[in-house]
């Protein structure tokens, strides 16, 4: 239960973009039409997933303090927290390679629909931003982790695509004075969509 | 090439990197302030770090290099900083770390250094990190003034304006409003530089 209502949370409260503005770059770049903005979504998602349970059994478990202490006594005093950085951004970095290169050799077809965004997303904030958040928060387990992860990829999977559908009708039926128009009125819209999503505060299941 | 970045070829309205940054701590100046002078540091360093391996660097691992530098440079910062500026530090949160994977020392290590001289990318990258802290402090000077009636933590707006009648837009707190308020620089910026604008 508890797990749930941090998997709800991840999609609508803490949204990664509309709550803390996380992998906004891509987010501007690929949000031209729905099915580019999808195909990011889900692979940004699959990485959430990935990184964020491996990260958190590395802090547990390596990083914290204290962290060590399962390797015996005389280690009970090791802080390695100040290495939390590189060592998140090395596991993301080569999941991700890992990832492509498993992508291309069983399924062509995903790799060639694909392939272009996923080395972007080693440099997707939201991926590390996930990771530092689940470092801030203490989460319990984990599934807890991973329910995160799936609710935060989730939630931005769904910010992409409502955009890129947005900025599609706009770009066709819409005239826009000419200095906003592009990059200037997607920050506007993405602003009130953030506003409508900020009525999502407090839910809890 | 240093004063390119400031405003026709900044890093923030015109290249679009590093907006997720610009966005979340911006609600006051000084956060704004100790950002941007993060990001210039690391951004000058790992641009001449980058450009004197460029030679050596293998294509296809070099993201990792870039990003492990990266890394070593914002941990050095981070900790200065828990050391210096433990309050600011703590209002940064998270954004410190995420200075990794800013997009703009990506985009600047990979468009400038990996091809350019130390000495020159070194100006790249003090020219692009003070175009981004220049947006940094507009963004957060609006929105701490008409948000909080303050700036850097002193009261600017006078009381009897508030006697008037006068109330803190409290909107302007909220992050939303970064977003509009870097839609307006956009577009003041992009009036003034006609052949900037998207068709």
């Amino acid at each position: 239960m508890e797990n749930l209502n941090i998997f709800i949370r991840s999609i609508f409260v803490d949204n990664m973009i509309f709550a803390y503005f996380l992998g906004m770059c891509s987010f501007l770049a690929v949000s031209k039409n729905v099915k580019t903005a999808l195909g990011l979504g889900v692979a940004v998602t699959f990485m959430l997933v990935i990184t964020l349970p491996i990260n958190y059994l590395l802090q547990t478990y390596v990083l914290s303090a204290g962290a060590l202490s399962w390797l015996g006594p005389e280690y009970a005093e090791v802080d390695l927290s100040f290495l939390s950085l590189i060592v998140f951004i090395a596991v993301i970095a080569s999941m991700t390679q890992l990832v492509e290169m498993a992508v291309e050799k069983y399924s062509p077809s995903l790799y060639a629909s694909l392939g272009i965004f996923l080395p972007l997303i080693a440099v997707n904030c939201a991926i590390l931003g996930g990771s530092l958040f689940m470092q801030q928060r203490d989460f319990g387990s984990v599934w807890t982790a991973v329910c995160a992860g799936g609710g935060w990829g989730l939630g931005w999977l769904l910010a992409i695509t409502a955009i890129a559908a947005i900025r599609e009708r706009i770009a066709q039926y819409s005239n826009i004075p000419g200095p906003l128009r592009g990059v200037g009125i997607t920050f506007i819209i993405t602003a009130l969509m953030g506003i409508a999503f900020m009525s999502f505060l407090g839910i809890k299941i | 090439m240093f004063f390119n970045p400031f405003s026709k070829d900044n890093p923030v309205v015109v290249q679009i990197l590093g907006i997720c940054s610009v966005l979340a701590v911006t609600a006051k100046l000084e956060p704004a302030i100790v950002m941007g002078l993060s990001v210039i540091a690391v951004l000058a360093f790992s641009n001449v770090i980058i450009s004197l391996l460029r030679n050596t660097i293998p294509t296809n691992i070099r993201i990792i290099v870039q990003l492990v530098v990266v890394a070593g440079l914002v941990v050095i910062v981070s900790q200065l900083l828990q050391a210096y500026a433990y309050d600011v530090s703590k209002q940064l949160s998270v954004f410190i770390g995420l200075i990794i994977t800013n997009c703009i020392l990506m985009g600047r290590l990979e468009a400038f250094a990996m091809g350019n001289r130390p000495w020159p990318s070194f100006l790249d990258g003090v020219g692009n990190g003070i175009g981004y802290t220049i947006i940094l402090v507009v963004v957060g000077f609006f929105r701490e003034l008409l948000g909080s009636g303050t700036l850097l933590g002193y009261q600017v707006v006078p009381q009897c304006l508030y006697d008037a009648g006068y109330v803190n837009n409290g909107l302007m707190i909220l992050p939303p409003m970064a977003l509009v308020v870097v839609a307006c620089i956009i577009w003041v910026q992009r009036s003034a530089n006609k052949d900037l604008q998207e068709k």
